[in-house]
C-alpha cells in the first residue's frame, strides 16, 4: 500500500530522516516509534508531500510526488494538536475541510455522531479540551472514508480517559481493514493497535518488531523507584540485591533498575518478603 | 464504516477553480472575523469621511473642483494606508498559517500548493476589495449629500487603482510571507518595505534628483518603477488629465506618451499588481518545506 524507498530529509545540512525504507501493507497498522527528534513525524510529512526529500515514496501503486493530489485523496492526516482555525466552530471547520474534498454535508453529521462530538458543534475549537480536538482531527481526517489514516501523536497531551476513548476510537478503524501509520513516543499506549513497531532514533530505523518484542529487541530498562515504610530501605536493599537485582538508595526510599517488562518481578518479590510499599514511580 | 481497498484512483493534478474558491470563502469569513481587518476597514473608511467632509465646507466650489479635492486628499491618504493594509495582511498570511499549522492541515488535503496560494490571494484580495471601496463608497456618499458630484468617473478610477495599489501590496505581503516561518518576521519585514516604498522611495527620488542631476526620463522612470508612485501618478492623471504637479518630468511624460499616457499609467499599476504575485507564486509552489 505505501512504498518508501531510501527516504532522506535534510533540513541545512542536518540529516533529519537518513536513508529510510519500509513497506506497508494493505490494512497494516504500523508504529512509527521513538523519542522527540527521532524523526517520526518527517517520515509522515513525506508521505503527505509537506516537505522535499529525497528517494521515493508510492502510495497505492502512486508517486507520492508527482500525484499529490490523488495520494492524499486516498489518506486522512490527524496532526498532533488542533491548534489553529480557534475563531471557526467544530461545524464549521468540518464543513470547510468536507469542501477541500468535495464531500456532502450529511457525513458531516454522521461523523460528528460516529465520533461524538454532536453536542460540542456550535463550540468554536479554542473552547474545546485536548480529547475533544484530537476527535475533531479524527472526525476530519475520516471525512472521505480513506483506506489511509496518518497520525501524529494520537495520545499525547490527553488526560487517561480522553486517551482511552482515542483509542477504542482507533482500534475500531484498524479493524475496519484501514491501514494505519501511528507516530507515538508512548508505545504502550499503541502497542495494542498496532501490527510492527518500526523504532527510529536519530532519523534511521534501529528495530522492525513485534509490539511485544520491543522491549526485549531495544533491551530497555527502567528504575522503579520504591517509597517504603520507614526502617524497611535496607531490608528491601538485601533482598533485591541476592535476587540480582541492581538497587540504590536513596532518600525516599529504594531505586532498583528492572527490564521494561519485569516491573512486577521486584515488587512481588518484595512483597514475598514481607516489605510494605507504600508507593511507587517508574523512572525511564 | 467501509472496508478499503489498496487501490488508488488517480485523479485530476490540474488547478480546480471550485477549490480555490472554496479556500478563498474560508479566507473572507476569516477576515469578516478579524480585529485587523475591522481596524483598517474603520481606519480608512473614517480617514475617507474625515477628509471629504473637511474638503468641501465653505469652499463654495461645486462640480469638478468639488469631487477633484476630495479625489486628491483620497489619493493622499491611500497612497499611505492602502500600501500598509495590504503588505501586513499579505505578510502575515502564509507566514501566520504555518506558524500555527494552518497551511500543514490544509495541504494534507487534496489541494495543491497553487490551489492554496490562489485561494489564499483571492480571499484577500476580494476582503481588501471590501475596505477600499467601503471607504471611497462613504467618501463618495458625504462629497454627494455636500453637493459635490461631477467627475464621479474620475473618483471611481481612483478607487480601482487603492484596489489594484492594495492588491500590489498583498503580492509583496504574500512574497515576503513565503521566505519566513515566523509571522512576527513577516510583520517586521514587511513595514521595513512599506517604509521603503511610501516614504524613502518619495524622498530618495527627491535627493538622489537634487544630488545627481538625474535626467527628467530618469526621474519618471523611478517613480514609475515604484509601485506606490506609479499608483499616485496614475491617479493624478486620472482625476487632473495631467501631471503638471510633476514638474518637468511630467511635461516630459505628457509629450513623449501623449494621450496614450493615462492608459499606460493605469497598465504600470496593473503590471505592479501581478509582478510581485506572481513572484510569490513561484516562490510558494517552487519553495520548500511547509
Amino acid at each position: 500500500m505505501i512504498t518508501i524507498r531510501n527516504v532522506t530529509k535534510r533540513y541545512g545540512k542536518t540529516e533529519v530522516v537518513k536513508n529510510f525504507s519500509l513497506e506497508v501493507a494493505p490494512g497494516e497498522s504500523i508504529a512509527m516509534w521513538g523519542p522527540n527528534g527521532a524523526g517520526k513525524t518527517t517520515v509522515v510529512r513525506c508521505i503527505l508531500g509537506l516537505v522535499a526529500y529525497e528517494g521515493t515514496i508510492t502510495v497505492g501503486g502512486l508517486d507520492a510526488r508527482r500525484y499529490g493530489k490523488s495520494v492524499r485523496k486516498a489518506m486522512g492526516y490527524v496532526p498532533q494538536e488542533l491548534s489553529f482555525y480557534d475563531e471557526m466552530t467544530v461545524y464549521e471547520l468540518l464543513d470547510y475541510a468536507a469542501a477541500l474534498r468535495g464531500i456532502s454535508q450529511d457525513r458531516v453529521d454522521h461523523l460528528c455522531e460516529v465520533v461524538v462530538l454532536t453536542e460540542h458543534v456550535n463550540k468554536q475549537v479554542r473552547e474545546l479540551s485536548g480529547g475533544l480536538k484530537q476527535r475533531l482531527g479524527i472526525a476530519s481526517a475520516l471525512l472521505p472514508d480513506p483506506p489511509i489514516l496518518l497520525l501524529d501523536e494520537p495520545t499525547s497531551n490527553l488526560d487517561a480517559q480522553a486517551r482511552d476513548a482515542a483509542l477504542e476510537l482507533l482500534q475500531g478503524l484498524r479493524d475496519d481493514g484501514r491501514t494505519l501509520i501511528v507516530t507515538s513516543h508512548h508505545v504502550e499506549e499503541i502497542a495494542m493497535l498496532v501490527d510492527r513497531v518500526v523504532a527510529m532514533e536519530h532519523g534511521e530505523i534501529t528495530v522492525i518488531c513485534d509490539p511485544s518484542d520491543l522491549a526485549e529487541e531495544l533491551g530497555l530498562r527502567a528504575w522503579l523507584h520504591l517509597i517504603l515504610e520507614n526502617g524497611s530501605a535496607e531490608h528491601a536493599l538485601q533482598v533485591l540485591t541476592d535476587l540480582g537485582f541492581p538497587t540504590k538508595l536513596n532518600s525516599r526510599g529504594v531505586l532498583v533498575e528492572v527490564s521494561a517488562q519485569g516491573k512486577g518481578e521486584a515488587v512481588a518479590a518484595l512483597q514475598r518478603a514481607g516489605v510494605e510499599i507504600k508507593d511507587l514511580e517508574i523512572w525511564r | 464504516m467501509t472496508a478499503t481497498t489498496p487501490s488508488i484512483p488517480q485523479t485530476t493534478e490540474r488547478l480546480q477553480p471550485s477549490l480555490v474558491w472554496v479556500i478563498a470563502l474560508k479566507e473572507i469569513r476569516e477576515a469578516v472575523r478579524s480585529k485587523w481587518f475591522w481596524m483598517w476597514t474603520v481606519a480608512f473608511a473614517s480617514l475617507a469621511a474625515f477628509m471629504a467632509s473637511v474638503a468641501l465646507p465653505g469652499s463654495q466650489v461645486t462640480g469638478y473642483g468639488s469631487f477633484g479635492r476630495t479625489a486628491a486628499s483620497l489619493v493622499a491618504l491611500a497612497q499611505i494606508i492602502v500600501p500598509l493594509m495590504g503588505l501586513t495582511l499579505g505578510a502575515y498570511s502564509i507566514a501566520g498559517q504555518r506558524e500555527t499549522g494552518a497551511l500543514r492541515f490544509l495541504l494534507s488535503h487534496p489541494v495543491s500548493r497553487s490551489e492554496a496560494f490562489c485561494g489564499t490571494y483571492l480571499g484577500l484580495a476580494i476582503s481588501l476589495a471590501g475596505t477600499v471601496f467601503g471607504g471611497f463608497g462613504i467618501a463618495g456618499v458625504i462629497t454627494v449629500a455636500q453637493g459635490g458630484g461631477a467627475n464621479a468617473a474620475s473618483f471611481v478610477r481612483i478607487a480601482v487603482l487603492s484596489w489594484l495599489l492594495a492588491v500590489s501590496m498583498l503580492g509583496f505581503g504574500m512574497l515576503v510571507s513565503t521566505f519566513t516561518r515566523r509571522s512576527s518576521a513577516a510583520l517586521g519585514t514587511a513595514i521595513f518595505l512599506w517604509l521603503g516604498f511610501a516614504f524613502l522611495g518619495d524622498l530618495g527620488v527627491m535627493g538622489t534628483a537634487v544630488a545627481t542631476r538625474v535626467p527628467t526620463w530618469g526621474l519618471l522612470a523611478s517613480a514609475v518603477l515604484n509601485p506606490v508612485e506609479a499608483f499616485r501618478l496614475a491617479s493624478l492623471s486620472a482625476f487632473s488629465g495631467s501631471l503638471d504637479v510633476l514638474g518637468p518630468a511630467g511635461s516630459f511624460a505628457v509629450d513623449t506618451f501623449g494621450d496614450r499616457l493615462g492608459l499606460l499609467l493605469f497598465l504600470n499599476v496593473v503590471i505592479w499588481a501581478g509582478v510581485p504575485t506572481v513572484a510569490a507564486w513561484a516562490r510558494f509552489t517552487h519553495g520548500g518545506d511547509v
